[in-house]
């Protein structure tokens, strides 16, 4: 009985104590704006983006000191599947009132993710994905996608090595929207500087260890070039088997469409010297990219420099956060397609990519650089991996916004 | 040129050669898997785990010991042997009673913990390791390139292939152990320590898929995922070649590469899938599987 009593007096003060407690989480929430970092966390593209893109995001939040209001990040793991990156975008927004998704590589994820973003009226940020759907067929007012895409990375890689004298192309393709992008945009430049596309093969994603196949089929076709159009350890795994068949001694050149700096220290200078790719961040550029690089190293997985996808990360959530403090916490909240309409009308400014904007169809943009793998003897330590071999300057490195086809921005 | 349903001849034999070196690394990890399965009833679900470590022991004895490609060739299949002998003792052989089911959810989950703390310490993108000096370069056949590691691979997993054949069913050693898989109490009266026999069966099983590891080393990037990546496709060709069945795995492993490698020629984007479905066909008409007794 009197354990009764005493537990019925402690229910009666948690009632009490309940209204007060819930009305002040609410205000806390009203007050906060929650990021969602939504990526690979566990296969081929955790260590491009994954833990580290959570990091460069914290790094910036930690960077605009106090701004009014909280802020708080969370993160998840998509597997590069779109069904579970559906699921997790769904739950966020509908659920755990978060108001920004930030990441998501992958673009079958990531298209999934941006038709969500849409319909909830979110704010998404995309740095990790590469179609340039994105800001084509599929753009949308609340998306915009930061650090790079497949359009750039053809012009970019595609465009030097057919001005180096490679004319005929065979690609090799990872089967799904990112390979499929990638091979068009980057077909597209190849005949329109008058090269030829001899074939291509399309590859099963994920769980291709094996290319040898298509690396004989590629040969076989006698074209100058092999674009490989995949990324992570399909990358990794071509390249390195494409030194084994010793098809880069007898002249074939490889187009690494999508190559992080991640993929050439796992391939090691001695396999990945020569070759040509396109970045649009890489942590020793300049002074501003040195600095960042020191801030945030120390807190990275194994203390690798971020990649260009977790310095998009960090560049997109300052950008957003400082949107957010110039309209209020109240307004970027009720309405992502408002928060992204500020982002737009703001010019950008980091240590990551430097000064610069974001286009009407959801295209940031900034530089982007063409470098050169280093050989073993140029490299004088630890990740320094890229000789610049040309910058491209904003207005040239991204499509052109008539050309992109998106709904939102032709009429 | 000469074609063969439309595919040039050259490029036909190409693929059988590489369909065949696949093959080569079907056939060791199944052979692995056939013999724990067929001695110890279990369905060895860190396979892959640790045909994974075996790859990145290669890789630590060199740049963290400084011992080659051929040392490890030796060293690792003992180390990470050793390591299957540690789990047999301490966790597998307490399920021998019980359904297959559990077997297999023990391996699986240790399987995950062990490619998750992998991918902690060495992250997913992989490391590099290179063919050894020895193996580099490549034979011009005519019809296409073969690399020297490539054949190296093919002739390696054949050797093994056949002396593990030849132990199992040709010595005595491999009696006792047919012997124990009938009737293990019969055995033990005979004086014969079973449980030691069955524990260093396991060891032996794991470090045929740890070798397998070394030898994909110099080919695969060495990641985290390469086990996961390739143990589906291997219990595959266990279960077409019939569970526990010796001769099967190894003649299957062979077999369904060079399928597969054709697949790539004549229909890319199905040849992650063409095991499968021979697969489901071969359940449907033999159970038992394609050298299995039913």
């Amino acid at each position: 009985m009197n354990l009764t009593r005493r537990g019925l007096v402690v229910a009666g003060a948690a009632a009490a104590a309940w209204p007060a407690s819930f009305s002040g989480a609410r205000a806390q929430a009203a007050n906060t704006i929650k990021i969602g970092v939504l990526n690979d966390q566990s296969g081929t593209y955790r260590d491009l983006s994954g833990p580290g893109s959570t990091i460069c995001v914290r790094q910036a939040i930690a960077e605009l000191g106090s701004l009014g209001f909280n802020v708080e990040v969370v993160q998840a793991d998509h597997q590069n599947r779109p069904d579970v990156g559906s699921t997790i975008a769904r739950t966020w927004f509908d659920r755990d009132g978060v108001d920004a998704i930030l990441d998501v590589p992958t673009s079958s994820v990531a298209l999934a993710v941006a038709g969500i973003a849409r319909e909830k009226n979110k704010v998404y940020l995309n740095s990790g994905a590469a179609s340039s759907d994105l800001t084509g067929p599929a753009c949308s007012p609340n998306t915009v996608h930061w650090t790079y895409d497949t359009w750039m990375l053809a012009k970019g890689t595609g465009g030097a090595m057919v001005r180096a004298g490679g004319d005929s192309w065979f690609f090799i393709t990872a089967d799904y929207a990112f390979g499929h992008a990638l091979e068009r945009d980057t077909a597209n430049f190849v005949r329109a500087a008058g090269g030829r596309v001899l074939g291509s093969v399309r590859t099963p994603f994920p769980g291709t260890t094996d290319f040898s196949s298509y690396l004989v089929q590629a040969q076989s076709s006698r074209a100058k070039v092999i674009g490989l159009a995949n990324a992570g350890a399909d990358t990794i795994n071509s390249i390195k088997q494409a030194a084994e068949f010793g098809l880069t001694r007898r002249g074939v050149k490889l187009a690494g469409l999508l190559v992080f700096i991640t993929d050439v220290h796992s391939l090691g200078l001695q396999t990945a010297q020569g070759l040509v790719l396109t970045e649009t961040f890489y942590w020793d550029l300049n002074d501003r990219t040195r600095a960042l690089t020191q801030r945030v190293r120390a807190n990275m997985p194994g203390n690798q420099p971020p990649t260009m996808v977790q310095a998009g990360c960090y560049s997109a959530a300052l950008h957003y956060l400082k949107a957010v403090k110039e309209m209020g916490v109240a307004a970027a909240k009720a309405s992502g397609a408002d928060a992204v309409t500020r982002m737009k009308a703001m010019p950008t400014d980091d240590d990551a990519f430097g000064a610069g904007a974001i286009r009407p169809d959801g295209r940031k943009l900034h530089p982007a650089y063409l470098f050169e793998v280093k050989q073993p003897s140029e490299s004088r330590g630890a990740w320094d991996y890229y000789k610049l071999l040309q910058t491209v300057t904003a207005e040239e490195a991204f499509r052109p916004l008539a050309d992109g086809a998106c709904p939102i921005v032709r009429g | 040129m000469d074609e063969i349903f439309g595919i040039p001849a050259p490029l036909l034999f190409g693929q059988l050669l590489l369909g065949l070196i696949n093959g080569a690394f079907y056939a060791m990890l199944s052979l692995g898997l056939a013999v724990i399965f067929g001695l110890l009833n279990i369905i060895n679900f860190t396979h892959g785990a640790q045909f994974m470590m075996g790859a990145f022991a290669a890789w630590m004895l060199l740049n963290w010991v400084g011992l080659n490609y051929w040392v490890a060739l030796i060293l690792v299949p003992i180390i990470i042997g050793a390591t299957g002998v540690l789990m047999e003792w301490l966790m597998i052989r307490r399920l021998y009673k019980l359904d297959h089911l559990y077997g297999l959810l023990l391996t699986f989950g240790i399987g995950l913990i062990v490619e998750g703390l992998f991918r902690n310490e060495f992250g997913s993108s992989g490391l590099p390791y290179q063919i050894p000096p020895q193996l580099s370069g490549a034979w011009d056949l005519g019809f296409m390139f073969l690399p020297v590691y490539r054949g190296w691979v093919v002739a390696f997993a054949l050797v093994i292939c056949l002396a593990t054949w030849i132990v199992i069913e040709k010595t005595r050693l491999g009696a006792y152990l047919r012997a124990a898989t009938e009737n293990a109490s019969l055995v033990q009266a005979f004086g014969i320590n079973v449980p030691r026999m069955v524990t260093l069966t396991y060891g032996a099983g794991v470090g045929l898929a740890a070798l397998a590891g070394v030898l994909a080393a110099p080919i695969y990037s060495v990641n985290p995922q390469m086990g996961s990546n390739l143990i589906i496709v291997v219990f595959a060709v266990v279960v077409i070649g019939g569970m526990g069945s010796i001769l099967g795995s190894v003649i299957t492993g062979f077999g369904l590469g060079v399928v597969e490698g054709l697949t790539k020629v004549f229909w890319p984007e199905a040849s992650a899938t063409v095991i499968f479905v021979i697969m489901a066909i071969v359940l449907l008409a033999r159970p038992a599987g394609l050298f299995g007794r039913a």
